[in-house]
C-alpha cells in the first residue's frame, strides 16, 4: 500500500471500513512520521503508547459503523485530555494533568478515534505564528524557518506534514483559518455554540470556537459531523439536531449566490492575492454560482474591537492561573501579593501578558465605556452587516489571509503588523457565524494562499458544498520534499 | 442619643443627629446544590468535600446556572413585592483572592433578577414602609482560614459558588431598632418562602451596614462609612450606634467624614477603617460571557406567584379578622413561620382565647428559659390543644393548668395522663358538690344571714370554703351555680 500517512482521512477511514488496513498499521504509520520530525516541533506530547493500546484494542472489537473508526488523531493542546498533560502552550500549565475529558475530544474518541499526541500552539492560543509558546516555536512543512501561522500552528504543521490525518483547534480570531490558509490545509470556524466549549482552555468566551482542520473538504464535513452536538454543560450550546455534513456533501451549488465584499479589498493588498481572489470568484461562477458585490461598511472596526473584545475577556479568563490551585506557582515571595506577582510573570509570556494588560485597562472603570462598550457596539454593527448582506447572498468570499505564511521572528517585534494577520479572519468571530479555509493557490515562493467562504449561522453544510465544489475546480497540488526529516 | 417620640436621635453638642441606614443583606439561598455547579451545600461538611471542578475554576470549566436558584431568587423578589425583572445579566466581578478561584464573582450588577420593591415593618410607634432596591444572585467564595498555622493560609472551598442573593435596602432605616425589626421581618418573610433558612450562626444571613448621619430636618444625605459583613443583628445595631456616634464627634469637631469601608470589631465593639474610597478595588465588571443573558417567562412569574405561601403580613390579617388577636398579638404569632403553625394547629382543636393566652404567656416562657425554638418544644401543639381542651371543659382549672404544664414542658407528657395520675380533675358531679356546701351553709349560720342581709362580700369566704374542703379540685362555675342557688 502506497503511504497511507499521505491519504485523506475519508479514504482512510473507507480502508478502515473494508478491514484493508488494521488500526495498528495505521497509528504506526504516524507515529513512524512523528518520530521522524525532527524540526517543526509540533508536537508538545506524543501519545504513541496510549495510541498503540487503543488501536490494538480497536483492532480485537473493531467497531466499524463509526464515524472515525480506529483513528488516530493529534488535538491542539488547548483540548483538556484525562489523564494527558494539557500545557495550552503555556509554562503556567507545563505539568498540569487534567481529570477530565474536553467534551469534543470525547466526542470524537466516542465515534472511534483515539489520541495521538497534543499539538503546540501559541501561549493559551494567544498569536498568529505559534511563535509564543512555551515549548518553542513550530515550523510549517511548507519552508524551513517559516511560521505555520497561528495559534492553531501545531496543528496545521502536524497535518500538513502527514503527522497526523486530521486534527483540531481552536479560532477565536483566526487561529484556524489563517494557519490552514499558509499550510495549505483545510480549516473551518463552526457557528458561535455549534461546538462545545467545555473543557477547552478558555482564552476568549464569547468568541472562542472548535473547528476541524483536515487535508480536504470531505474530510472536514466528517470530522465536523463527528464534533458537533449540544452540550448542556456549555451554556452557550445550541441545542439543535445533528447534520449528516458529510453524507450531504454535493458539489451541486448551481444557482447560489456568493457575495465579494468590497471593504476586504484592503490598501497594499499583494497582486497575489487579487488575483487568487478572482480566480475563485471566476470558479464560481462556472459552477453556476451568480456574484453580487456586496458591502460591509463596519470591516474597518472590527480588528480593533476584536483586540479590546479579546483581551478583555482573557484578562478575566486568565485569572484563575494564580498559583493557588494547580499549575505552576513560584517559589519567590514572603506573602499572597507576591506569590500571585511572582507566578504569574514567570508563568505567563509576553503576548499573554501584553492581553492581559490591554484587557485589564479597557474594562477599567472610566475606560469601559469608550473601549468595551464601544466595541461590543461595533461588534453588533458587524453582525448586523453580515446579516443584511445574507438577504442577498448564500455565502461570502474572501482571501484567507492578508499574505502566505512568513520568517519566524520577522513580526515578532511589530505586534500591530502581527495582528493584520486577522483581519479577514475576525470580523467572522466577532459576528458568531460560520467560515472555511481553504488552499486556494500558491504565491511566487510556492507558499499555499487560501480563500475563505463566510456563511450564515449554522449554514455549515452550505459552506462546506461551496468549498468541496471550488476545491475540486482548483485541484490545489503542494509538493513537500519532507526537509524536517533530514 | 435619646428617642424623641419613638424617634432615634444623637444628641450633640451643637444639635441632634439623625441616623441614616441602608443594609446590603446577603442570603444564603436555601438550594442543594450551587449557584452554577452541582455540588452540594450541605453546611458542616469536611473542608474541600463538596467542591466540583467548576467551584475550584479549572480549566475549561464553564457554569451553567441552577434553575432552582432562579425560581427562588424569584420567589424571594415577589415576596418582596418587587419587580421581577424578565431580563437580566450575570456579570463578572473581578478580583483576586486565595478563595475565590475563578479570579471573579459571577454576580448581577446592572441587571438584577429583582427590582423595586418594598417590606412593612410594624414598629412601636405604627408601621413604616422600607424600601427595596434591588435583589440580585451572586456566587460565594470560598473561606481563608489563617489560625491553623503560624505561616500558611488554608482554603476551603466547600462554600465558593453557593448561591446568595444580595437584598440592597434603600436608606430608609433611622434606628439599630429599625434594622432589628427590618433584618427580622426579612428572614421571617424569606423562612415562609423557604427561600433562606436565615441561619446566622452559619453564616446563611449577613450584612453590609450603610451609615450616615445628618442634622435633623436636613434633607441631604451625609456621606456614608459601609461597615462589612456584620452577622448578627445584635452586632449590628452596636455597629451602628457606634458608627453614628462617631460620625457625629467628626462632623461636630468640623472634620469630615471620608466615605471607606469599615470593620466592626465584636470585641472591643468599634469599628475600624478597612480601606478608604482611594483603595476601593476596580472590580473590572462585564457581562460574564460563559453566560447568556437570563431571559425570564412571564408564565413562570405567575406560576411562581400563584404557588406562593401565606405570607407573615396577609398572615397576621387573617388571624386578626379569623382568631380575633390584636394586631400586636397576631404580629407575634406569625413573626416565625413555626410559632403561626403551631398557633394554628391548636386553635383548630381549642379554644382561640385560651390557646393564644396560654402559647404567648407559659409556652414562651418555657421556651425562653430552655432557649429552644418552639419546633423543639416538649409540648407538642396536640398536647397543647389537649391541655387547654382540659380547661374548657372543665375538667381541670386554669390553676391546675399550670401545675400540669410545669410537667409537660419538663417531660412532654400527655396532660390527660398527669392529670389522672396526680388525681388532679376538678370535683364537677354537682351532688357531691351540693353535700359540700350544705354543710358549709350549715356550718356558718351567722356569715349566711350577714350575706343574706346584704354583705355580698361574702360570697367570695363561701367560694374559698368549698376550695379549701375540695383540695382546689371543685370545678369553679358550678361551686358559683350552686352557691347562688342556695343562699337566695
Amino acid at each position: 500500500m502506497s503511504d497511507i500517512t499521505k491519504k485523506s482521512l475519508t479514504e482512510i477511514v473507507r480502508l478502515v471500513k473494508k478491514k484493508e488496513i488494521k488500526s495498528e498499521e495505521l497509528t504506526q504509520s504516524f507515529i513512524k512520521n512523528i518520530n521522524n520530525d525532527k524540526k517543526l516541533n509540533s508536537f508538545i506530547t506524543k501519545c504513541s503508547e496510549i495510541a498503540l493500546n487503543n488501536a490494538k484494542n480497536f483492532d480485537e472489537n473493531p467497531k466499524l459503523d463509526k464515524l472515525l473508526p480506529g483513528i488516530p488523531i493529534a488535538v491542539k493542546d488547548l483540548f483538556c485530555t484525562q489523564g494527558v498533560t494539557t500545557t495550552a502552550g503555556s509554562k503556567m500549565l507545563e505539568n498540569f494533568i487534567p481529570n477530565y475529558e474536553s467534551t469534543i475530544t470525547k466526542n470524537l474518541w466516542n465515534e472511534g478515534a483515539f489520541l495521538l499526541g497534543k499539538l503546540n500552539c501559541d501561549e493559551y492560543a494567544m498569536g498568529s505564528s505559534n511563535e509564543t509558546s512555551f515549548f518553542g516555536n513550530v515550523m510549517n512543512p511548507i519552508a524551513e524557518n517559516t511560521v505555520p501561522g497561528g495559534s492553531s500552528g501545531g496543528s496545521a504543521s502536524a497535518l500538513a506534514a502527514d503527522l497526523t490525518p486530521a486534527t483540531i483547534g481552536t479560532d477565536t480570531g483566526g487561529s484556524i483559518r489563517q494557519p490552514a490558509s499558509f499550510t495549505g490545509t483545510v480549516g473551518l470556524k463552526p457557528t458561535y455554540g455549534l461546538c462545545s466549549r467545555w473543557g477547552i482552555v478558555a482564552f476568549a468566551s464569547s468568541l472562542d470556537q472548535a473547528g476541524p482542520m483536515t487535508k480536504t473538504v470531505e474530510d472536514c464535513a466528517l470530522m465536523l459531523e463527528a464534533m458537533v452536538g449540544f452540550d448542556k454543560k456549555d451554556s452557550t450550546s445550541i441545542n439543535r439536531k445533528k447534520e449528516s455534513y458529510s453524507k450531504n456533501l454535493t458539489e451541486n451549488i448551481k444557482g447560489l449566490k456568493i457575495g465579494i465584499p468590497k471593504e476586504y479589498r484592503v490598501e497594499g493588498m499583494s497582486k497575489e492575492i487579487d488575483k487568487l481572489w478572482k480566480n475563485g470568484e471566476k470558479i464560481l461562477k462556472d459552477s453556476g454560482v451568480e456574484i453580487l458585490d456586496i458591502s460591509l461598511p463596519s470591516t474597518k472596526y472590527a480588528l480593533p474591537a476584536y483586540y479590546i473584545v479579546a483581551p478583555a475577556e482573557a484578562s478575566s479568563n486568565l485569572a484563575r492561573y494564580d498559583g493557588v490551585k494547580y499549575g505552576f506557582r513560584s517559589s519567590k515571595g514572603n506573602n499572597l501579593i507576591e506569590m500571585y506577582e511572582n507566578t504569574r510573570s514567570e508563568g505567563f509570556g509576553d503576548e499573554v501578558k501584553r492581553r492581559i494588560l490591554i484587557g485589564t485597562y479597557v474594562l477599567s472603570s472610566g475606560y469601559y465605556d469608550a473601549y468595551y462598550l464601544k466595541a461590543q457596539k461595533v461588534r453588533q454593527l458587524i453582525k448586523n452587516d453580515f446579516d443584511q448582506s445574507f438577504k442577498k447572498v448564500d455565502a461570502i468570499l474572501t482571501p484567507s489571509t492578508p499574505s502566505s505564511a512568513f520568517k519566524i521572528g520577522e513580526k515578532k517585534n511589530d505586534p500591530i503588523s502581527m495582528y493584520l494577520n486577522d483581519i479577514f479572519t475576525v470580523p467572522v468571530n466577532l459576528a458568531g457565524i460560520p467560515a472555511i479555509s481553504i488552499p486556494a493557490g500558491l504565491d511566487n515562493n510556492n507558499y499555499p494562499l487560501g480563500l475563505q467562504l463566510i456563511g450564515k449561522p449554522l449554514d455549515e453544510q452550505k459552506l462546506l458544498n461551496i468549498a468541496y465544489a471550488v476545491e475540486k475546480k482548483i485541484n490545489f497540488k503542494q509538493t513537500l520534499n519532507r526537509w524536517w526529516e533530514k | 442619643m435619646t428617642k424623641e417620640n419613638g424617634k432615634y436621635l444623637i444628641e450633640g453638642d451643637k444639635g441632634k443627629w439623625e441616623v441614616v441606614i441602608g443594609l446590603e443583606v446577603h442570603a444564603q439561598v436555601t438550594s442543594n446544590s450551587k449557584l452554577f455547579s452541582g455540588s452540594s451545600t450541605k453546611f458542616g461538611a469536611e473542608p474541600n468535600t463538596q467542591v466540583s471542578l467548576i467551584d475550584s475554576a479549572f480549566p475549561g470549566m464553564l457554569p451553567v446556572i441552577n434553575e432552582f436558584c432562579i425560581h427562588q431568587a424569584i420567589k424571594t423578589g415577589l415576596g418582596l413585592n418587587a419587580k421581577i425583572n424578565l431580563s437580566s445579566v450575570f456579570d463578572r466581578k473581578n478580583y483576586f483572592y486565595a478563595d475565590l478561584p475563578q479570579g471573579y464573582q459571577i454576580s448581577q450588577y446592572k441587571n438584577p433578577i429583582v427590582g423595586e420593591g418594598e417590606i412593612t415593618l410594624d414598629l412601636p410607634q405604627g408601621s413604616k414602609k422600607i424600601g427595596i432596591e434591588r435583589l440580585h444572585l451572586e456566587q460565594d467564595a470560598g473561606k481563608s482560614i489563617h489560625d491553623l498555622d503560624p505561616s500558611n493560609t488554608f482554603v476551603d472551598l466547600n462554600r465558593s459558588g453557593v448561591a446568595l442573593m444580595e437584598i440592597v435596602s434603600k436608606p430608609d432605616l433611622r434606628s439599630p431598632d429599625e434594622v432589628n425589626a427590618y433584618v427580622k421581618k426579612l428572614r421571617s418573610i424569606m423562612r415562609y418562602l423557604g427561600t433562606c433558612d436565615g441561619n446566622m450562626q452559619e453564616g446563611s444571613l449577613r450584612a453590609d451596614v450603610n451609615v450616615s448621619v445628618r442634622k435633623v430636618g436636613d434633607r441631604n444625605l451625609g456621606t456614608r462609612c459601609e461597615i462589612k459583613n456584620v452577622n448578627s443583628i445584635k452586632f449590628m445595631q452596636m455597629a451602628i450606634a457606634y458608627e453614628a456616634k462617631r460620625q457625629v464627634e467628626l462632623l461636630e469637631s468640623g472634620k469630615k467624614v471620608d466615605q471607606e469601608t469599615r470593620l466592626f470589631d465584636t470585641k472591643k465593639n468599634e469599628t475600624r477603617s478597612m480601606r478608604s474610597k482611594e483603595d476601593a478595588h476596580d472590580y473590572r465588571y462585564f457581562p460574564d460571557p460563559d453566560l447568556l443573558p437570563l431571559n425570564l417567562d412571564k408564565n413562570l412569574i405567575d406560576k411562581i406567584k400563584k404557588g406562593l405561601p401565606e405570607l407573615p403580613d396577609q398572615k397576621k390579617e387573617r388571624f386578626i379578622t379569623e382568631h380575633k388577636l390584636t394586631p400586636y398579638e397576631a404580629n407575634i404569632l406569625v413573626s416565625e413561620k413555626e410559632i403561626s403553625d403551631y398557633f394554628e394547629e391548636v386553635v383548630k382543636k381549642s379554644d382561640k382565647k385560651l390557646a393564644k393566652n396560654w402559647i404567648m404567656g407559659d409556652l414562651f416562657a418555657s421556651l425562653n428559659d430552655k432557649n429552644i425554638s418552639i419546633t423543639d418544644s416538649p409540648v407538642t401543639s396536640s398536647k397543647m390543644a389537649q391541655l387547654i381542651d382540659c380547661i374548657s371543659s372543665g375538667v381541670i382549672s386554669g390553676r391546675t393548668a399550670k401545675e400540669v404544664f410545669e410537667v409537660m414542658k419538663e417531660s412532654g407528657e400527655d396532660p390527660k395522663k398527669i392529670i389522672e395520675s396526680k388525681g388532679l380533675q376538678q370535683k364537677s358531679d354537682p351532688k357531691e358538690l351540693e353535700t359540700i356546701i350544705d354543710k358549709i351553709i350549715f356550718d356558718n349560720k351567722d356569715k349566711v344571714s350577714q350575706y343574706k342581709s346584704g354583705k355580698e362580700k361574702l360570697f367570695g369566704f363561701f367560694v374559698g370554703q368549698v376550695m379549701k374542703i375540695s383540695g382546689g379540685k371543685a370545678n369553679p362555675k358550678l361551686v358559683n351555680d350552686i352557691l347562688k342557688q342556695k343562699l337566695k
